[in-house]
């Protein structure tokens, strides 16, 4: 078997070994359901409750503010929906035009189905929004301001704090920030954000496990309907055991990051120094970007194509965002970003994570150039 | 519920071949042996225009899937055992009448057991005048859409009925050796069923073009080839990496002419290929007209190049039967998965319609594609791919 090297932690993460071994044992013994009232039922309300907590200490929040979820895709689709279905004479939305698509489709379904106006704020070459332009797009009716703190495509970093004291100081509009791919990454002050969203498996956590904060004073519909689970916020019977190691997975994501950003910074700054060394390599992520996103271009070579080379080469990497892996179309974050079709259809993501090493960066520009060489 | 006791197997177009038939029945005993290996408990008997194999308790549903598949049964039935006495045949033969959806019918009884209280006739009488007064059913004894046989034994009784059509055509393997062109489209696996149907043994050459085709491509031909082993028990699949090839096509002789040079160099490949495993013959999955590569003119300017006997089995099929076919043997959906091959890789806007042998000739004159013909067929692999079991321990 070729030794295989993973550079797509921005698509998802290995489990921490830590929150495995927790889970495994929480699985095993604690299988009843949370609600029931007999003995062993409340004990594991009561753990989750502790872990709901400890998630809320963590982020300096309150616990009823902590609704657990699928993951982002549900918790942004809720926060949508929910805030829109609560605040239902407010028909407008401000986004930005390079969000996830679980946010895109959420906002063109309550386009076409609800009849709401949505305004896509575009980003600027550096592939982020300002507080200034969300302000001009504020208006009476705006139920809800939705931006990604951290792109995924090209790790640019909004600046979302001044964004949200601007839409709570300046409108009656709810903020809500997609922190799917800046927790551990960028610190963050949910001061003024209303709702954010958290996925537990870009942390070394599980895949279907995740939260949506939510102010308390936010008025809300749930989304997925059921019982009273998550104070009726959200339905279906409580996936406890995997909410339960919600709280290892963030803390021990937060611990790590400060205790290895260094390595990340370094391993990042090589390779796009390499990287630029290349003859018709060009560099995609803005200058203020997340360390650990990587995307450049070589346009003689199209992703798909560059990414099935470097497969056979034992790398893993990602085009576009995952979850449009199996679209050929141009990368919709790059082409808002300015880049012509051809450098939007060639480029590539590295997502780097502190189980890489400096050794495996440099054998991935070796391998990059062989396959320039080759086929370029 | 029933009790089925024993599959009756009725031999397709082999019956009628005179000397070639304990050939061919032993093969076909080998295949339904090969087919239903998974039942232990089966046991088989032959005879001289059927097999009948006792079902000891396996499942017969299962069976009956299984059996569909297999070339050269015209059509099989299973027969019921219950015990024998008029009420127990009486009522048997009543459910099958009334669950068969048939307009006419006919009984035939038979006793093996002398000391049976009714006779023949009466026992049909018996059985009849039930399904004649609470069914809609006529009787018909010259043409009947249903026969139901009744076989009077002195301890069981055993009575046969719906025959359920089998696949039909030869037995797999029996008439040689034939190399196919697997894609990842449509046609191609659905030539392959036809070959085999014929009693042909079917080997794949896969054409791939790494980087600009990737593993999921070749894995999905992979997928594709399982789908069709079934039907032969597996399929030996021949790789071919044409990168170099194709790239150097594309220098050469630029976008119209592209295609065509591209399958006469997988023609060559493949009647090298052919020659090297002993098969006798090309198969193809084209269709007079259907693509730039596949107008007449383009057909004999490709098919120029090899010596060999190429079959074209879907050639005169619409796409629409096509597209039936492939639903019929399960490969349609895996073939629409969105996976570029080599053909659409780089997607040539003009390809030439009318190609003619001479200019091809001459664009093959500027290169040495004798060398990398050779060197392709020296990285060959072959895979042997057997049908999917969905048995893993996670599942």
């Amino acid at each position: 078997m070729q030794h295989r090297i993973y550079f797509d932690n921005a698509s998802t993460t290995n489990i921490n070994p830590e929150v495995l071994k927790s889970y495994k044992q929480l699985l095993d013994q604690y299988y009843v359901n949370s609600e029931s009232l007999y003995d062993e039922g409340s004990l594991i309300s009561r753990m989750m409750e502790k872990a709901r907590s400890a998630i809320a200490g963590l982020l300096d929040i309150q616990p009823d503010e902590v609704i657990f979820t699928s993951g982002s895709s549900e918790s942004n689709t809720s926060a949508i929906k929910g805030v829109c279905f609560a605040e239902s004479n407010k028909k407008h939305i401000i986004t930005t035009n390079i969000e996830h698509s679980s946010i895109m489709n959420a906002c063109a379904q309550m386009e076409r189905v609800f009849g709401y106006e949505v305004t896509y704020l575009p980003v600027n070459e550096q592939g982020t929004v300002s507080a200034a332009q969300v302000l001009r797009a504020l208006r009476e009716d705006t139920a809800l301001v939705s931006i990604m703190h951290v792109n995924n495509e090209v790790g640019s970093i909004n600046p979302i704090e001044e964004i949200a004291e601007i839409v709570k100081k300046k409108s009656h509009a709810y903020m809500h920030a997609d922190l799917t791919q800046s927790i551990g990454k960028v610190p963050i002050d949910l001061k003024y954000i209303d709702l954010a969203s958290i996925s537990a498996h870009k942390l070394e956590g599980l895949k279907g496990s995740g939260i949506l904060i939510k102010k308390k004073h936010v008025p809300f519909e749930p989304v997925i309907n059921g019982g009273e689970q998550e104070q009726g916020y959200r339905g279906g019977t409580s996936n406890a055991c995997v909410n339960m190691v919600f709280a290892k997975t963030l803390r021990l994501a937060l611990e790590n990051s400060s205790k290895y950003h260094e390595k990340i910074e370094e391993m990042s700054s090589f390779l796009e120094s390499e990287l630029r060394k290349i003859e018709g390599v060009e560099i995609n992520h803005p200058e203020h970007h997340v360390s650990s996103i990587i995307n450049f271009s070589y346009e003689k070579i199209p992703s798909e194509v560059m990414q099935n080379a470097l497969n056979r080469k034992g790398f893993m990497v990602s085009a576009r965002s995952t979850c449009a892996s199996k679209s050929t179309d141009p990368s919709y974050v790059l082409s808002a970003m300015g880049y012509n079709d051809v450098r939007a259809s060639s480029c590539i993501r590295v997502s780097l994570s502190y189980h890489n090493s400096m050794d495996e960066v440099k054998q991935f520009i070796k391998a990059l150039k062989e396959i320039i060489t080759q086929y370029g | 519920m029933a009790e089925y006791d024993t599959v009756l197997i009725r031999f397709g177009e082999l019956s009628t071949k005179g000397k070639n038939r304990k050939d061919f029945i032993n093969r076909l005993y080998g295949n339904v042996k090969y087919m239903l290996r998974d039942f232990e408990k089966l046991e088989y008997r032959k005879a001289y225009d059927r097999i009948y194999i006792k079902l000891n308790g396996e499942d017969h549903e299962a069976i009956k899937e299984k059996l569909k598949k297999v070339f050269g049964i015209s059509s099989f039935s299973f027969t019921e055992k219950v015990p024998s006495d008029i009420d127990s045949i009486s009522d048997a033969c009543f459910r099958i009448a009334s669950e068969s959806n048939k307009k006419t019918f006919k009984m035939i009884s038979k006793r093996h057991n002398k000391s049976f209280p009714m006779r023949s006739d009466e026992i049909n009488r018996a059985c009849a005048g039930r399904i004649l007064k609470n069914t809609d059913m006529k009787v018909d004894v010259h043409d009947p859409e249903l026969a139901i046989r009744v076989e009077v034994h002195s301890e069981d009784t055993y009575i046969t009925s719906e025959k359920i059509p089998g696949a039909g055509g030869y037995p797999a393997g029996i008439n040689g050796k034939v190399l196919l062109l697997l894609s990842g489209g449509i046609d191609s696996p659905v030539a392959a069923y036809q070959l085999m149907k014929r009693g042909l043994n079917v080997e794949a050459i896969h054409f791939a073009s790494p980087p600009y085709t990737s593993e999921a491509a070749k894995n999905k031909v992979l997928t594709l080839a399982s789908m069709v082993s079934e039907y032969q028990g597996h399929m030996h699949v021949h790789l071919i990496n044409f990168t170099d090839l194709q790239l150097q096509i594309y220098k050469t002789a630029g976008d119209p002419y592209a295609v065509t040079l591209m399958r006469r160099m997988m023609f060559r490949l493949a009647e090298r290929t052919a020659k090297k495993y002993g098969a006798l013959a090309l198969g193809t999955g084209e269709s007079i007209g259907q693509v730039a590569s596949q107008t007449l003119e383009s057909v004999a300017c490709i098919n120029d190049v090899v010596h060999i006997p190429v079959i074209r089995p879907l050639v005169c099929y619409d796409k629409v039967e096509i597209i039936d076919l492939a639903r019929k043997i399960g490969t349609y959906e895996t073939s629409i998965l969105p996976f570029e091959d080599c053909c659409t890789i780089f997607d040539p806007k003009n390809p030439v319609t009318k190609p003619s042998i001479e200019k091809s000739e001459y664009f093959e004159t500027l290169f040495d594609y004798e060398k990398l013909i050779d060197e392709a067929m020296e990285q060959m692999e072959t895979v042997v791919v057997t049908p999917e079991k969905n048995d893993e321990d996670f599942l």
